[in-house]
């Protein structure tokens, strides 16, 4: 196998996003992720396929040099589940925005992740339609100011956390644009990851929706308002490093270590592969002011792949069946001759 | 009375009940019996779109028609000959299509007050229904059923499900079908899981044998010879099934495994069903969460380098209109399959009709021509299958087959070719040769581009929705879009260098070329057939395809003084040929009641225009 570095993975063409788009350090992720995943895996380059729906952040094919797949709106997760599903040797990646998964898309995304179809969805969430310019998406906090809701949204965003998680999903993590460091870690567990891997990425649009998630992502507090979970480690938070969760109940709870006897040791430990969906639904659901927003692998749990399961019931049928070509199935079953 | 044993050349046969009563499988077994029998036979099953709808009411009447012969058979017939009728919805419903000489075999025991008051029957049925000139043959089936089990120690639920066996049975009498056949099947299907069902439903048969030779009231029995086929094995095959077959051929004469991505659809569902069974054979079939990811997991496939299909109906095909045009820009190969139903919207799913033309022709945002094939026959669904699958491959397009519930449901006889008749399958893929790969670069006679498989080395490429230039990057410059469209569009039209010419049956040239398509094939050749025996002048082209049309179709069209085009809707395909040839005029004749043709109302609008 040949070693690849990030350069292999970009394309000639011209990257078309805005300047500032929270998309380039997504993308610059992806590429520097693909040559680790490789060495890791044993992949070659041309296994593989990177597909995308429609919106800014389906341009992504283009700009990485590999096979790949622009689609249509909405439809990336069923185009990427057909390759799969015909050819499981490939490493088969999706990108794809909060309006193109969650809103036109979102049946096929629940069904990807239902089926736990080996594909890794990055889900760029800048919660806003960025390529019809500025209307809102599922994601836009309700009372959201756009083009059309000059008035505020009148709804409920979806957490596509919670909602791959209340689809049993097996995989599911989140970034920050400018987190590049830990996005290339979450892409490389992602693709380690036998299943729908599903990486949330909290993207900055500059022009519809500057400070999408600035609340959180502004360096000033950055380490305040996040936890970067991580297998086995503590859930450790804060600037100083003295924040950290814990349950209350049923509850989670942020508590400062040294206050009221709380020691290190009182601390949750973060594990991803617990079977438990009810703590990883937690976490996934954590939102600033009254928690920090999780970042990190948040579920990574193995189950068998659907692509698997395909290929394992083809195998066994074939194994037990008399039927092993056409000329035998048109001679099965109740047939006559006549003379 | 001696009964008198007639030799007749054929009969139809209408079995007609309750949604529940177990009709369509008496119906099939009748046929089914036939053919092992030698006769040519088709079928028709006209039941409703409920499960179970409400008991004994004239909407949940299903019925199965059998058309069994010694000679050709290519219709289920217009008429029939014996009416089996279990209720009285079932007498009020199918009444219309007694022939003058026709025996019709009702259960007594249904014929209750109840069940004359749920059909709306005020008197007696049969003067009410001015039936009274046929054969009315009165037989309490039920209570019969019931006596016959009186020992078997079921409940009564479960004996009145072998009704339809007494029924048989009375059938098989009156046509001397031997009941061996019937044994089998009894044995194959309850066998295994519940043998005690094999011999209860034995005994009601034979005993509705017994029944039917020992009444008087059957004045004659019939015995129709064995058809004088062409030597070989033979089975019966429905469309849906053919469809299903043919694809599994051409995967293994292309070597591409085969993908269908599929949603359930009446009356398409029949063909992923018969898939998912097939997975020796390398099949993968993958239900999808709806119709969209139904195509767009088959063009995720085709992308992937597997021979991928998608089969749905009307609806079905309208949700999938966006994808499609996705497979025409990209250009990959897929087939899809158009079960036609009655629409719009809707409209009476398990009705037949053609109405879907005029979508899989125009359906589609911007300039998006796909080529379109139609089947004829249940058994010819096998050859169109593999036929459009080849041409997607080698073509590298998507390519729509079009169906009929007609076709899909229907069965017919089928002589079992075998797989050396059929020829290898050769998909342009893309080769050493062919680095820098330009994904879009076309072969100058076909102008087909080559199929480069991830997983390959070297051949790295995107495709998508944008336009792109034959180098496979993106382009919205003016001229490049203006090639492309009409490279695209010259692609299909250039597949009428390699399907066959247009053919004709009757004369060279004449007075009237009746023209028709898909699934109307038997009505209409049978149609012509008795216009030509009666010695007018009338021939008959069949268009198999649709676009592009058969090099020859205006040369041919040109040689009659007049055209006829039949069809199940009210003028698409005349329409689609006055689009291509304007120079004819096209005269029309046209239904769309959810119904197959009669040949009846066919040689009457022939005599029309002669």
């Amino acid at each position: 196998m040949e070693k690849y570095t990030f350069k292999d993975f970009k394309s000639d063409q011209e990257v078309r996003w805005c300047p500032g788009c929270g998309d380039h350090a997504v993308l610059a992720a992806l590429q520097r992720a693909m040559p680790r995943v490789s060495e890791i895996l044993g992949y070659d380059k041309e296994r593989y396929v990177v597909v995308s729906g429609i919106g800014c952040s389906s341009r992504l094919p283009y700009y990485m040099d590999t096979y790949g797949f622009h689609s249509i709106h909405g439809r990336a997760t069923a185009i990427a589940t057909g390759i799969k599903v015909a050819n499981p040797e490939l490493t088969v990646w999706q990108a794809c925005g909060d309006g193109d998964a969650l809103a036109i898309g979102g049946n096929h995304f629940i069904h990807a992740v239902r089926r736990n179809i080996d594909i890794n969805i990055i889900l760029f969430n800048n919660r806003i339609y960025g390529l019809t310019k500025g209307q809102y998406s599922p994601t836009s906090k309700f009372g959201a100011i756009t083009k059309t809701s000059p008035y505020g949204t009148v709804e409920h965003p979806f957490n596509p956390g919670s909602l791959v998680l209340g689809a049993k999903g097996t995989f599911f993590a989140r970034g920050l644009d400018s987190e590049l460091k830990l996005n290339e870690e979450i892409m490389v567990a992602a693709a380690v990851h036998n299943g729908t891997s599903v990486m949330e990425m909290l993207t900055n649009c500059v022009i519809f929706n500057n400070g999408a998630h600035a609340e959180i992502s502004d360096k000033e507090y950055r380490a305040d308002r996040t936890i970067v979970l991580r297998h086995g480690e503590k859930m450790i938070f804060g600037k100083n490093r003295d924040k950290g969760l814990v349950l209350d109940g049923l509850r989670l709870k942020v508590v400062t270590i040294g206050e009221k006897g709380i020691t290190e040791d009182d601390i949750l430990t973060h594990d991803s592969h617990s079977d438990n969906i009810g703590i990883h639904m937690m976490l996934a659901d954590m939102k600033w002011p009254e928690y920090p927003v999780a970042l990190g692998v948040i579920r990574d749990v193995n189950d068998v792949t659907y692509d698997a399961a395909v290929r394992m019931q083809v195998e066994q049928v074939a194994a037990k069946s008399k039927i092993h070509c056409v000329d035998d199935l048109l001679h099965s079953g109740s047939v006559w001759e006549v003379k | 009375m001696q009964h008198k044993v007639i030799d007749t050349k054929d009969v139809v046969i209408r079995f007609a009940g309750d949604s529940g009563d177990g009709m369509q499988l008496t119906g099939s077994l009748f046929a089914d019996m036939s053919a092992i029998y030698g006769n040519e036979l088709s079928t028709f099953p006209d039941f409703p779109a409920e499960i179970r709808a409400p008991h004994g009411t004239l909407s949940g009447v299903s019925g199965f028609q059998v058309h069994i012969g010694s000679g050709h058979i290519t219709t289920p017939g217009d008429f029939c000959d014996l009416l089996v009728a279990m209720n009285p919805a079932a007498l009020k419903t199918n009444a219309k299509w007694l022939k003058r000489t026709a025996m019709v075999l009702i259960d007594e025991d249904a014929f209750d007050e109840q069940g004359l008051q749920k059909a709306g029957f005020k008197g007696n049925p049969v003067t009410e229904l001015g039936i009274e000139d046929r054969t009315i043959i009165v037989a309490p089936i039920t209570s019969l059923t019931e006596e016959s089990l009186k020992d078997s120690g079921m409940d009564i639920k479960a004996v009145h499900k072998c009704k339809n066996m007494f029924t048989l049975g009375m059938a098989c009498f009156i046509y001397s079908r031997p009941v061996e056949y019937i044994y089998q099947y009894l044995e194959k299907k309850f066998g295994k899981k519940h043998p005690e069902m094999v011999a209860p439903n034995k005994k009601v048969l034979n005993d509705g044998y017994n029944y039917a030779s020992n009444i008087q009231a059957i004045p004659n029995t019939y015995t129709i010879e064995p058809a004088h086929m062409p030597k070989g094995l033979y089975r019966n095959i429905t469309g849906n099934q053919a469809t299903a077959w043919g694809f599994l051929a051409a995967s293994e004469k292309s070597g591409r495994p085969l993908f269908c991505g599929s949603y359930p659809i009446t009356p398409a569902t029949a063909i992923l069903e018969e898939l998912a069974i097939y997975k020796s054979l390398g099949a993968k079939t993958l239900q999808a969460e709806d119709e969209i990811a139904g195509i767009c997991t088959a063009i995720g496939a085709a992308y992937a380098g597997d021979l991928a299909v998608t089969t749905t109906s009307g609806p079905g095909l309208s949700l999938k209109s966006e994808a499609l045009g996705l497979a025409v820009m990209t250009e990959l190969p897929l087939v899809v399959v158009d079960v036609q139903r009655a629409g719009p919207s809707t409209g009476i799913p398990t009705k037949t009709e053609q109405s879907d033309l005029n979508q899989v022709l125009y359906g589609r945002n911007g300039e998006c021509p796909l080529a379109v094939v139609a089947a004829h026959s249940p058994a010819h669904c096998f050859d169109m299958a593999f036929q459009a699958s080849k041409l997607a491959l080698e073509h590298m397009m998507p390519l729509i087959m079009l169906s009929e519930g007609f076709l899909g449901n229907g069965s017919e006889p089928w002589r079992i070719p075998s797989m050396k008749d059929y020829p290898e399958i050769h998909p342009p893929f893309a080769g050493e040769g062919d680095i820098p790969f330009r994904p879009f670069a076309r072969d100058p006679q076909t102008m087909v581009r080559k199929w480069g498989l991830p997983g390959q080395k070297g051949f790295e490429h995107r495709v998508g929705g944008l336009e792109k230039n034959h180098d496979g990057v993106l382009s919205s410059e003016p001229l490049n879009h203006e090639m492309m469209v009409r490279e695209r569009a010259e692609k299909v039209a250039r597949l009428a260098d390699v399907i066959p010419p247009l053919e004709v049956t009757g004369s060279e040239s004449g007075k009237l070329l009746v023209v028709g398509w898909g699934g109307t094939y038997g009505h209409l050749y049978s149609a012509v057939m008795q216009e030509r025996e009666a010695g007018k002048d009338v021939s008959y082209a069949h268009f198999d395809y649709i676009n592009p049309l058969p090099r020859n179709t205006a040369e041919v069209f040109g040689r009659y003084e007049k055209i006829l085009v039949c069809e199940l809707n009210s003028g698409h395909f005349a329409n689609w040929l006055r689009a291509q040839y304007p120079q004819f005029t096209y005269l029309q004749c046209n239904k769309v009641q959810g119904q197959p043709f009669l040949v009846q109302e066919l040689v009457a609008a022939m005599d029309a225009v002669l």
